[in-house]
């Protein structure tokens, strides 16, 4: 059957040409069987087999969206490449290559997106980011590399933040994990500019399971980009990552993400970042496709006066729904806590806010700010709030916040008095309303952001 | 410019305007006035097209084509201007984006940004207004000067001022009636207010009164000032 299709994330309908295919559905002998395909050490093996227990262990979560449909046995569970797939611009499906060119990627992200990546003109760029990288001893690489060049550091702490027995889907990642990035910024280091995956090149780089760490030593600064705001095409129905962030005494990391997934995807990825004594993470999440999402990124602050930060933003529409959040667990004292949260839902999409804040005895002198607006679009949209704040000492400031508003008639009227047509005039106040967190992301990224809203308002897209 | 032909204007099933017949002719100034609820905001608005106005019958014409049904944004690019009574606040969308949207490319936005600044200046608006999302923690008078910036920049043909003078101190209300009179120059122009003091900078052509919905009475600047004086009682 030469004209099966597989799913390689930014790579599209890309002809299968692979050495190795695993059957559909998941066993302990398919497990082992990546582990030794991937040339692992036995300590992973071992990882990815007790993590399968425990996948088969744990139980659906039953307490968020509706994941009855996931049919574990319909999936592949590791395709090996023979090579870099050679897809390019002309055979990605029109409607994705006409909203390209609505939203404008640039073209770079476009080659990377229709898998040509390594021809593109900004390798240049890229080498002398290399070159500067490797002069500060920063080390990036897929995770199979980090894995097999810096095998004691990723040992010492894979696994370690979101361990596979935490939930099904950690669970399943562990056992079948491929690609993603493994970061490591030594002490000191300040990375001035953001990393985005595809600096990343010639690697076997994305998937369904991908699985990231970043290490962010004392006092270093690292912001790593992943996703792009251009809709995701692939034909595989569900996307489970894990990310591990560490950032040590005194370091920052940002991590910013924009999803959008072909709204046929589960999205359930657990991402979590232990931060030690005065250092700072900043999650800053943006989902706008997939069919299902499940993700709260969560700051475990463990050190004294530790702080973490979770600015998101979640857009439904139709036949979609974003079930994010976020998790602030204080275990110090003086750490401090900020969650914003904005969200939309239009043309019958669901949205909700699942939050929880947990704040032990020991962190006295503890703050926490929680804010979560929703903005519904229409009647037949849906969003629910559920926060949870478990406090438990009498030393925290703590300030919560939610809102939820419908479009206002008003407003769309005065906007129309202007001459901006209706769908305009939603994508300005929608994308007013999400700038507290979008002036948070780099330039470029705000601005595609933007004009993918003013096409959903306006329905041209979708 | 606008002819209003034997309309009759409902919102929730209730009857606000009863068969109103007015002529708008170009380049003049009208001031409407009338007790509260009388129904001169739903004229503004009606003519703007507010979807919350129900016409039951009667026609709209702008220079001479049936604008009754069209979308309120098409009757702004065929040059109506409506400044409202209580401008709105938008989160996160300063003037310039929503000019710049509403130009839709007309203007260089380079152009558009300076012409802002400078119209700013002379309208006495702060900086940190212009930058801020629109009309945030704008007083009464900064919002009303914002609604004739945004007239100015956007160069309508007929403008409505809807109590562009309520809540404005005297300074505001002088810079603000020196740009609607700038503004006379062979544009139409229908002041809505309950107040001589801006019709006095303004000097209308006509000064139309309506009270439960009907136009009752039609004047020179006079009969603005009588009203003034001895209130409406003597016109109803």
């Amino acid at each position: 059957m030469d004209d099966l299709t597989f799913d390689y994330r930014y790579g599209f309908r890309v002809k299968e040409n692979y050495v190795f295919k695993s059957r559909k559905g998941l066993d302990r002998k398919l497990v082992a069987e990546i582990s030794y395909l991937k040339k692992e050490p036995k300590w992973m093996t071992k990882l990815r087999l007790e993590a399968y227990d425990n996948f088969v262990k744990k139980e659906m979560p039953s307490w968020g969206a509706d994941l009855s449909a996931i049919n574990f046995d319909d999936i592949y569970y590791y395709i090996k490449p023979t090579e870099k797939p050679a897809s390019s611009w002309k055979d990605l499906p029109e409607e994705i290559k006409e909203t390209y060119d609505k939203i404008g990627v640039p073209q770079a992200e476009r080659d990377f997106l229709a898998g040509v990546s390594a021809q593109y003109e900004s390798e240049v760029v890229y080498k002398s980011i290399k070159k500067e990288l490797r002069r500060q001893g920063v080390i990036f690489l897929d995770m199979d590399s980090g894995l097999r060049e810096y095998p004691e550091i990723v040992k010492e702490y894979l696994g370690k933040i979101v361990p596979s027995s935490d939930n099904k889907f950690a669970a399943l990642n562990t056992a079948v994990w491929s690609g993603g990035s493994f970061l490591y910024v030594p002490k000191g280091v300040k990375v001035s500019l953001p990393l985005q995956a595809y600096f990343r090149i010639n690697a076997e780089a994305f998937g369904q399971f991908e699985r990231t760490l970043i290490i962010a030593e004392e006092g270093s600064y690292v912001h790593y980009i992943e996703g792009c705001t251009a809709p995701v095409y692939t034909t595989s129905s569900l996307h489970a990552a894990v990310v591990e962030i560490f950032v040590k005494k005194g370091a920052r990391v940002r991590y910013t993400t924009v999803q959008n997934w072909s709204n046929n995807v589960y999205n359930l990825v657990t991402k979590r970042a232990k931060v030690e004594e005065q250092g700072v993470m900043e999650w800053v999440d943006c989902n706008i496709g997939s069919y299902i999402t499940m993700k709260y990124p969560s700051c475990v602050l463990s050190g004294k006066g530790a702080r973490g930060e979770v600015l998101s933003i979640a857009y439904a529409s139709k036949n979609q729904h974003q079930d994010a959040g976020a998790k602030m667990i204080h275990l110090a004292p003086n750490t401090s806590s900020r969650i914003i949260s904005k969200s939309i839902a239009k043309g019958g999409g669901r949205t909700s806010y699942r939050g929880l804040v947990y704040v032990s005895p020991m962190a006295k002198g503890s703050k926490v700010y929680v804010s979560c607006d929703a903005l519904l679009m229409d009647e037949i949209s849906r969003s629910d709030t559920y926060p949870t704040m478990k406090i438990k000492n009498k030393d925290v400031e703590v300030q919560h916040e939610a809102t939820v508003e419908k479009i206002g008639e008003e407003k769309l009227f005065y906007l129309q008095s202007r001459g901006i047509k209706k769908g305009e005039a939603e994508g300005l106040l929608v994308n007013g309303f999400i700038e507290p967190v979008t002036k948070e992301i780099p330039l470029e990224y705000t601005v595609e952001l933007n004009r993918l809203i003013n096409l959903e308002m306006s329905g041209s897209v979708g | 410019m606008i002819s209003l032909k034997n309309l009759n204007v409902y919102v929730s099933g209730k009857q606000i305007l009863k068969n109103i017949n007015f002529d708008f002719e170009k380049g003049k100034v009208y001031a409407l006035m009338g007790p509260n609820g009388s129904g001169k905001s739903t004229l503004a608005n009606i003519l703007m097209g507010h979807p919350s106005y129900e016409i039951k019958s009667g026609r709209i014409f702008f220079e001479g084509e049936d604008i009754t049904d069209l979308p309120v944004e098409k009757r702004s690019q065929k040059g109506i201007f409506l400044s409202f009574q209580q401008p709105l606040s938008l989160s996160g969308v300063n003037v310039f984006q929503l000019l710049r949207l509403a130009l839709s490319g007309k203007k260089d936005p380079l152009a558009l940004k300076k012409e802002i600044d400078t119209l700013a200046k002379k309208l006495k608006i702060k900086k940190e207004l212009i930058e801020r999302s629109l009309n945030d923690g704008a007083s009464g008078g900064e919002k009303k000067k914002m609604e004739v910036l945004q007239a100015a920049v956007l160069e309508p043909k007929f403008l409505i001022f809807d109590e562009v003078d309520t809540g404005v101190d005297v300074d505001a209300l002088k810079k603000i009636a020196s740009f609607i009179a700038d503004f006379k120059k062979g544009r139409t122009i229908l002041v809505i207010t309950h107040y001589n003091r801006i019709l006095r900078y303004l000097r209308p052509d006509k000064v139309l009164v309506i009270i439960d919905g009907e136009i009752k009475k039609v004047g020179d600047h006079q009969l603005a000032e009588e009203i003034e004086k001895e209130g409406y009682e003597k016109e109803s």
